[in-house]
């Protein structure tokens, strides 16, 4: 196909999640979901007069957490993680304007790239948050290893992260489900070029989906 | 699957790059958060401490660094007993097995004192006052045999025990509490009886308390088949006779 033709027959949709991004997304909710059930019984002992037990409670809490980085990490490894690693680059390089809109808390215009900043921070800090609360909860589990003055700072920052990943998780899934496009490409992965170029217009200068012929 | 932009797309992203992408903003975030995070571990402690100092048990409780109890039980629930129809069963390797009502064990001579609460996953609440008969006391009721080597404690819910051997069963800060935090134990905290071992971790002061069995050998209680120390002391030291009791 010659480079006239793929312009001129310019697909109605454009990928915006791989396969590969998908799947992790949701392993990885589904993940977070089953770690933050848990944690309300783990955390309000006088919550859960409930069906199970805590020591059952605990180990489904402990798994769930140990496995949650693998579907990052995979999906970031070999030759399918591209457009994963891709994406990792577009959320560590920032412009000064993007900088600019989070310190203005989004009152400034700002050519959107294919993730505003917010959705770049809501990454950056859940990523770091895995991280944290995976070396947080490994204190917790294999304590004996550590100095007891650890455990209870370990605990204070678990608590905390934790206090912290309910509300921006909460609020992920709240504008997840104000934002029914956005939304609906989670899962079928493409957007529509009316969409792409409307809400991440930087993204689609660059996929040259801005209707301008670049040719 | 296919897409199609994906080669043009990743050599716009590296011209950009060249532009004006050149803020890893996402690298320092990162690392900020992670940071931060190690920084809670190593201060996280006295960050509590002083929050409850500063703050008080009531409001330091509230924030997710101050100190507050969490409730854990084995079976998932409280069981209900009424002050009413209480009764610790002692029975065993003693001359005279006795079953007491609460009205026997509060006829007792009672000790009371305030410590700090400490749980083995890190947490500790302050200032906890706790009111009771001392363990020895209640052994002395029913005469403990010679070739008694160790207690087994049960609970009411059906699963949890505990164990001592005699001579941990007889330090002085040894209770069987029926008042804590100024008030009858309340069933969230295992009340209306529990144990109270006051030089060990939190697991080892077992509630609900229903019986307490004299035996030949130490039996371990249900978080000791679970991987805790069977001896709990506080200074992390795990032989049978502390080391330096002061200091816990």
């Amino acid at each position: 196909m010659s480079v006239a033709s793929a312009l001129s027959t310019k697909p109605e949709r454009v990928v915006r999640f791989s396969v590969i991004q998908r799947l992790t997304h949701w392993c990885v909710a589904i993940l977070f979901g089953v770690l933050m059930f848990t944690a309300v019984p783990l955390y309000f002992g006088s919550f859960f007069g409930v069906v199970f037990e805590r020591h059952v409670i605990a180990q489904i809490h402990l798994w769930c957490g140990l496995v949650l980085p693998i579907p990052v990490i995979a999906s970031l490894l070999g030759p399918w993680g591209a457009p994963m690693r891709r994406d990792l680059r577009r959320v560590n390089y920032w412009t000064r304007a993007e900088l600019r809109w989070i310190k203005y808390v989004g009152r400034r215009a700002l050519e959107t790239d294919k993730y505003n900043p917010g959705q770049k921070l809501n990454t950056i800090f859940t990523g770091s948050s895995i991280l944290v609360m995976l070396a947080t909860g490994a204190l917790l589990q294999w304590f004996r290893l550590f100095p007891v003055s650890w455990r209870e700072g370990a605990t204070s920052v678990h608590d905390a992260f934790a206090y912290a990943l309910f509300a921006v998780i909460g609020g992920h899934v709240a504008l997840a489900l104000t934002h029914r496009d956005a939304l609906r490409s989670m899962f079928s992965g493409t957007v529509s070029m009316k969409w792409a170029r409307s809400h991440t217009p930087g993204w689609a200068r660059e996929e040259g989906l801005d209707g301008v012929e670049n040719s | 699957m296919s897409e199609p932009h994906s080669s043009r797309r990743a050599a716009s992203i590296g011209a950009a790059e060249g532009a004006n992408r050149r803020l890893p903003v996402g690298r320092r975030v990162f690392l900020g958060v992670t940071a931060l995070g190690a920084l809670g571990v190593l201060v996280g402690g006295s960050v509590q401490n002083f929050a409850s100092d500063t703050l008080g048990t009531g409001l330091g409780g509230l924030l997710p660094f101050g100190n507050r109890f969490r409730y854990y039980t084995v079976t998932g629930t409280y069981p209900k007993i009424s002050k009413k129809r209480y009764r610790l069963e002692v029975t065993g390797l003693v001359d005279r097995p006795k079953t007491f009502t609460l009205d026997e064990l509060r006829a007792l001579p009672s000790v009371s004192f305030t410590k700090t609460f400490q749980c083995v996953t890190g947490w500790k609440v302050p200032d906890v006052a706790w009111r009771g008969v001392r363990l020895s006391d209640v052994l002395k009721e029913v005469g403990v045999q010679l070739g008694a080597v160790a207690l087994t404690f049960e609970s009411y819910d059906g699963l949890d025990t505990e164990s001592l051997s005699v001579e941990q069963a007889h330090l002085s800060d040894v209770l069987v509490a029926y008042e804590m935090l100024g008030a009858p134990v309340t069933r969230a905290h295992g009340g209306p009886v529990r144990l109270y071992v006051a030089p060990m971790f939190g697991y080892k002061s077992l509630k609900w308390l229903s019986a307490i069995r004299v035996v030949d050998q130490v039996q371990p209680g249900f978080w000791e088949q679970n991987g805790y120390p069977v001896n709990g002391w506080l200074d992390g030291t795990t032989a049978a006779k502390n080391p330096n009791p002061e200091l816990t």
